[in-house]
């Protein structure tokens, strides 16, 4: 479990949406070199969009114009750790907790939510989540690399297990 | 990193065709086309799917708000062809039990 970390990673964007694909596209090659099956490069794009989707929003609601976000990605042999970083003004944790959860068939379509969905997809699509916020947030998500099932190999091709 | 949408209007059915990623930067173009649809009393609204190949919370809620609309104002929603990635954010969310979801063909298993 507490394997090397063999790489890091490190960019910090603009905390803007066009940026959030960027942030994507760079995690999913990242994940794919390391060897993550096609549906777990998929769940860690979402999961990392859903953490920077959060620090936008935030980032919008605010005046300040020049937010960035930092997005850090630790490639461990039995494991990728992904953290996004958001600096200053943070987003209400205590208040996207209590929204978190799926959609309740029995509620009335007018109650439903339409925002909290994201930190729920997270905390599914992960196999661990951390959240800390002092001076601002950051979100912490580990995968763990599914040895065995999936050799690593070194010529991007990896065979697909899942169903 | 882009989303195409292209609107076919019928006699009370509406088809908006979606091509891309709905995330955070493209889900303000999604909102803008479907809600005003929606918002038609005994109009069909249909959004097709079979050409996105992500979707996240944003474009989640965009739905959930589409439905809602559809509530409000005596309209419908169905939403076809999604991909397996697309459907399964669907289940996990629980968005399946409550919207009218028509899956797309599986070509390969």
């Amino acid at each position: 479990m507490s394997q090397q970390l063999s790489d890091f990673i490190e960019m910090k964007v603009p905390a803007k949406p066009e940026y959030v694909g960027v942030v994507r596209l760079t995690v999913s090659g990242v994940a794919n070199r390391v060897g993550y099956t096609y549906d777990d490069i998929e769940d860690i794009k979402i999961a990392v969009a859903e953490a920077c989707t959060n620090v936008v929003n935030h980032a919008y609601d605010g005046e300040e114009s020049e937010a960035f976000m930092t997005v850090g990605c630790g490639v461990y042999s039995d494991r990728i750790e992904m953290m996004v970083a958001d600096r200053g003004n943070s987003f209400d944790i205590e208040a996207l907790k209590k929204d978190l959860g799926p959609i309740d068939a029995q509620e009335p379509i007018g109650d439903m939510k339409e925002g909290g969905l994201g930190l729920f997809l997270i905390d599914t699509l992960m196999d661990r989540v951390e959240i800390c916020g002092e001076s601002g947030v950051i979100i912490m998500m580990t995968k763990f690399l599914q040895r065995g099932e999936v050799e690593q190999s070194d010529d991007g091709i990896s065979a697909k297990t899942k169903q | 990193m882009n989303l195409e949408l292209q609107v076919q209007e019928r006699e009370n059915e509406s088809t908006v065709f979606l091509q891309g990623e709905v995330d955070v930067y493209t889900a303000s173009t999604l909102k803008e086309s479907l809600l005003p649809l929606t918002e038609k009393q005994d109009e069909k609204v249909v959004v097709d799917l079979s050409e996105v190949d992500y979707i996240d919370s944003t474009g989640l809620g965009i739905f959930i708000g589409a439905l809602k609309s559809t509530d409000k104002h005596g309209s419908s929603l169905k939403l076809v062809g999604l991909n397996d990635r697309v459907s399964r954010l669907f289940d996990i969310t629980g968005l399946n039990e409550v919207m009218d979801i028509e899956e797309g063909k599986r070509e390969e298993a």
